[in-house]
């Protein structure tokens, strides 16, 4: 390869406010009229960002300690339950948690309007929460109830963890039975009556390094309108999938562990969500900035929707009976012409995740980089790879007497 | 005497039935169309006042669910929260009159409720409950 650009080189750059900074969206015209070679000397970077539901979310929170002490063995934050199996007053918020209240799907399909995502939001957002806490009283932690109101502000810790987000690459989901039906891809027709998709294609972090190049364990983020960090790869991370020519994984494959202090986020970038008959969850918005080292890396970087397929998943049988197989692939920019053909019919196209809000984050991270505020951070640790031998467990079902 | 504005959506399976006529020759109501959109291969919707008398303003009624017509009281209006939505784009796929629309090339939403019917699929479908219908 003839270019060849460390990470220093670039900070050095971004330092000086003299980094060519561009989105993932605008590398598309500027190789198209450059060339591969130009446009990697040119471009120092390229931003992605992608805001969509992302249940794998939550927070860790540390409360602080009441007098007298409780070590809290049930915890709850505006009714919803949050995980109190740690130690005493810290507590891990999940972002689909519902309160004990919920008809859930009692009253079909349930609205599951107020879950953990929703705390999340109203925690981000400054609001004050309600918490409940109860314990069952030892020595050391004699306090069994407290019931007071908390502020992000006020907490000791909010560290935002989400186990799994920013999937490479995601199924679309369509409902070949003859009822309606509600799901996490939405709303979903019957006879094919619509065909949901929920990534941000061309803009999309891991659509964009799709080999995992640069983007690894330690990469600086925007997360949540604030700076994260990619803390892991995420469960379920399945590099090994099959792949086009482009190397674009054909189905769902990489995803990420994301970490950052939920302080510095904003309620704009973390948004309580209620899918009608599935339940609550998060959105998250997520930035990655992908530095052009060298060639390679930036012609990933040039993807465009109509090079990115999806395979079109029955969400009425296949998907919930894990049965394999696919009704044919589509391409982002079909997806994203409204209609797809189907089987001989024209289907129209749901978006889930919002591209011009990923747009925006592309945008907002392109101007931290710019200006100076947002240096880049090299992997301390790759992501398990194409290589990887990694395939997907399932869950079956012993009996072990 | 009893008038009434309603929404009326059919399948493309019924839209070839003459409906409008059976209501006005069988059931002698009056109609005054407000707005529509019939579209042989998709969910058409009318909106339509109807008069007569009651007996026959209720039976026309019960034709029209007899034949599977979905007939609702207009109703409420839609309220759209530009600051809770989240620019999904999800609704404007189900909406059935493009009142809530996604512009191009800037991919955004935008409500325009003019257009609206208050049919509330987007109520179903709006994860961000960046909609709500008021009465
Ligand atoms: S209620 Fe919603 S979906 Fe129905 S016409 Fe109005 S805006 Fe469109
Ligand atoms: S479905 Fe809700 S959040 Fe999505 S664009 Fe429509 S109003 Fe906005």
């Amino acid at each position: 390869m003839v270019v060849e650009k460390s990470y220093d080189e670039i900070n050095e750059k971004i330092k000086k406010g003299k980094a060519v900074v561009v989105t993932a969206e605008e590398i598309i015209d500027i190789v198209k009229e450059k060339g591969v070679e130009k446009a990697a000397r040119e471009v120092d970077v390229v931003t992605t960002g992608t805001f969509g539901t992302m249940c794998s979310s939550g927070a860790f929170l540390n409360f602080g300690h009441a007098k007298p002490r409780i070590k809290m063995n049930r915890a709850y934050l505006n009714g919803v339950p949050a995980y109190a199996g740690i130690a005493a007053v810290d507590a891990y918020i999940g972002a689909t948690a519902l309160p004990e209240s919920d008809p859930e799907n009692r009253v079909y399909p349930g609205r599951f309007l107020y879950g953990g995502g929703h705390v999340i939001e109203d925690l981000v957002a400054g609001k004050p929460v309600k918490l409940e806490a109860s314990g069952y009283g030892t020595d050391c932690y004699p306090r069994r109830h407290i019931e007071t109101w908390i502020t992000l502000e006020e907490i000791n810790d909010a560290v935002l963890f989400n186990p799994r987000n920013a999937y490479q690459n995601y199924g679309a989901a369509v409902n070949t039975s003859d009822k309606t039906i509600y799901t996490y891809m939405g709303v979903l027709s019957p006879h094919l009556g619509n065909v949901s998709y929920s990534t941000s294609g061309q803009l999309s972090p891991l659509l964009n390094d799709p080999c995992y190049q640069t983007t690894g364990v330690g990469t600086r983020i925007f997360l949540g309108g604030g700076i994260g960090y990619v803390a892991w790869h995420g469960t379920q991370h399945s590099p090994t999938v099959s792949r086009g020519e482009n190397k674009v994984p054909l189905d769902g494959a990489g995803t990420l562990a994301l970490i950052g202090d939920l302080k510095q986020m904003s309620s704009e970038w973390l948004r309580g969500v209620s899918y009608l008959g599935y339940g609550a969850s998060m959105a998250v918005g997520i930035g990655v900035p992908i530095p052009i080292l060298n060639e390679e890396i930036l012609s990933f970087t040039a993807v465009t929707d109509d090079e990115i397929y999806a395979p079109i998943i029955d969400y009425s049988f296949a998907y919930p009976e894990r049965e394999p197989g696919n009704l044919g692939r589509v391409s982002y920019a079909e997806l994203r012409s409204g209609t797809i053909k189907l089987q001989g019919k024209e289907v129209m196209t749901t978006p889930l995740s919002s591209y011009a809000k990923a747009r925006e984050i592309a945008g907002i991270l392109k101007e931290w980089i710019t200006e100076g505020s947002f240096l880049l951070t090299e992997p301390v640790h790759g992501l398990p790879s194409l290589d990887s031998g990694i395939t997907m467990k399932t869950l079956e079902e012993k009996n072990n007497r | 005497m009893v008038a009434n504005k309603f929404v009326m959506r059919f399948s493309s399976a019924i839209v070839d039935q003459p409906i409008i006529y059976k209501l006005v020759k069988d059931y002698d109501l009056v109609i005054n169309f407000l707005k529509a959109d019939i579209n042989p291969h998709k969910e058409g919707y009318v909106v339509l006042e109807l008069s007569g008398d009651s007996e026959n303003y209720n039976r026309g009624l019960e034709y029209l669910k007899s034949i599977g017509v979905d007939v609702a009281p207009l109703s409420g209006t839609i309220c759209w929260n530009p600051d809770r939505c989240l620019q999904c784009g999800a609704c404007a796929s189900f909406c059935p009159t493009g009142a809530l629309f996604m512009t191009e090339p800037d991919k955004e939403v935008h409500f325009d409720g003019s257009k609206c019917i208050v049919c509330e699929s987007c109520l179903d479908v709006c994860m961000a409950r960046a909609v709500e219908v008021r009465f």
